[in-house]
């Protein structure tokens, strides 16, 4: 059984742990062992400071300051041929050391190569727009925030993009149940019918394994419905459905089922 | 003088037939079921699919409308977003009385497999539904049959009446 950990303040720390296997790194290379990565980075590290840079699954990671972050990116779309900026995001390490990690993603598509520009920041700090580099950024910028709440700075509608504007919590945190907090789950209530309505329509019912007691006597035997209570041999006769009621329905024909023709070929 | 004979005591002799008001407003009211089009996820192709030539909604009368002011049911066709949720309220106030809402498939009826922070785990939670369809998604013969129920239950009214406005709470 799995151990039990207290839930109570599950909003203000992570619950992630490494519970399950955690596959091992992909191995990484040196940046020597490729002559376009290998010039890359000697016009980075002359402008920059790199703390780290090494190849892994044919790209480079390159690892810089959270301030350089601007003018390594504008280096590599003017100098260095690096023109799209295919994704950039963020990874929450809160419970490891109160960072988060934000990456870009670039692509050269004259050399052919992808490097990955990251570094790290404490949790509450803003990073740099880089949107007046790449409009790509735009929408990825305001979805960092929307999911992480990491604000950018200099960045022309800091909005959330996803969730609604009057939304409490970012939901890609390690710390964000997946099925929602207290805000969430009543979001719609509170928002349409007012707090006070949230004892009429009542809580969620989230829990998937839920068996009604009458599923399996009612719903379960199309065709063959019983009333409730009565014992189920396997023999009851099938009801035949009917659209209409008995004495049929005022200036449209009767159908009749027996008589009317039913296709059988579904490829007719 | 008619020169064929005509039985006017037989059906159809006379272009005259006589019901009850219930029957008639009830008859209008079940066979020209106006249809808001919701499609909001994947459920939305099959509705689709129903209204087009080979499932034909038409011949139920069921015509799919742009307007919520011109709509009598409302086909919730898909997963509804928290975000969502405000819009359909609106939509559904906008509909004139009497007005009637099927849900369709499961993520309409209980959030389906999006059992997640944005999801409205069924339409219930914001506006008041007459028939819940199951499936995922479920087959336009599974929505032509729901419309048919949603015409017995309308029949089973009574028009003479003034009808008591659902309401959620």
């Amino acid at each position: 059984m799995r151990a039990y950990i207290p839930k109570d303040d599950v909003q203000a720390k992570a619950y992630y742990t490494d519970r399950y296997y955690v596959a091992p790194q992909v191995p990484k290379s040196e940046v020597e062992t490729d002559e376009v990565f290998a010039s890359d980075l000697e016009a980075i590290k002359a402008k920059f400071e790199v703390k780290e840079a090494f190849i892994q699954v044919e790209q480079m990671v390159v690892y810089i300051n959270a301030h350089d972050i601007y003018g390594v990116l504008e280096l590599m779309r003017d100098e260095l041929e690096y023109t799209q900026l295919s994704e950039l995001s963020a990874i929450d390490w809160l419970a490891k050391d109160n960072t988060f990690e934000i990456f870009y993603q670039m692509l050269s598509m004259k050399k052919r190569k992808r490097i990955r520009i990251k570094y790290f920041i404490q949790n509450g700090q803003a990073v740099d727009s880089v949107e007046k580099l790449f409009r790509s950024a735009d929408w990825s910028e305001r979805e960092m925030y929307d999911m992480f709440g990491i604000e950018a700075n200099g960045h022309p509608f800091m909005k959330r993009i996803l969730m609604p504007y009057d939304w409490q919590g970012h939901p890609l945190l390690k710390t964000y149940p997946l099925q929602g907090d207290e805000f969430a789950s009543w979001y719609e209530v509170d928002k349409i019918y007012g707090k006070e309505a949230r004892e009429e329509i009542g809580p969620e019912i989230r829990d998937t394994a839920r068996v009604d007691r009458y599923d399996s006597q009612r719903f379960a035997r199309l065709g063959f419905e019983v009333p409730k209570g009565t014992e189920i041999t396997g023999e009851e006769e099938r009801n035949v459905d009917s659209y209409q009621e008995e004495e049929g329905v005022f200036l449209i024909k009767k159908l009749n089922k027996e008589t009317s023709k039913i296709i059988d070929d579904p490829q007719r | 003088m008619a020169q064929h004979k005509i039985n006017y005591t037989q059906d159809g002799g006379l272009p005259v037939a006589l019901t009850s008001i219930d029957k008639i407003v009830n008859w209008g009211r079940s066979n020209s079921l106006w249809a808001l089009t919701y499609g909001l996820a994947c459920c939305g192709i099959e509705m689709m699919a129903s209204g087009a030539s080979r499932f034909d909604f038409d011949r139920f009368g069921t015509i799919f409308r742009a307007s919520p002011r011109q709509a009598d049911v409302m086909i919730v066709a898909g997963t509804l977003t928290k975000k969502h949720a405000e819009f359909i309220k609106r939509l559904y106030d906008q509909m004139t009385e009497p007005r009637w809402v099927i849900s369709m498939g499961s993520c309409a009826n209980t959030g389906g497999m999006f059992n997640t922070y944005a999801t409205v785990q069924g339409v219930d939670r914001i506006i008041p539904v007459d028939l819940y369809l199951p499936g995922c998604a479920p087959r336009p013969e599974t929505l032509q049959y729901g419309v048919m129920l949603l015409q017995k239950k309308i029949r089973a009214n009574h028009a003479s009446k003034a009808q008591k406005a659902k309401r959620l709470m």
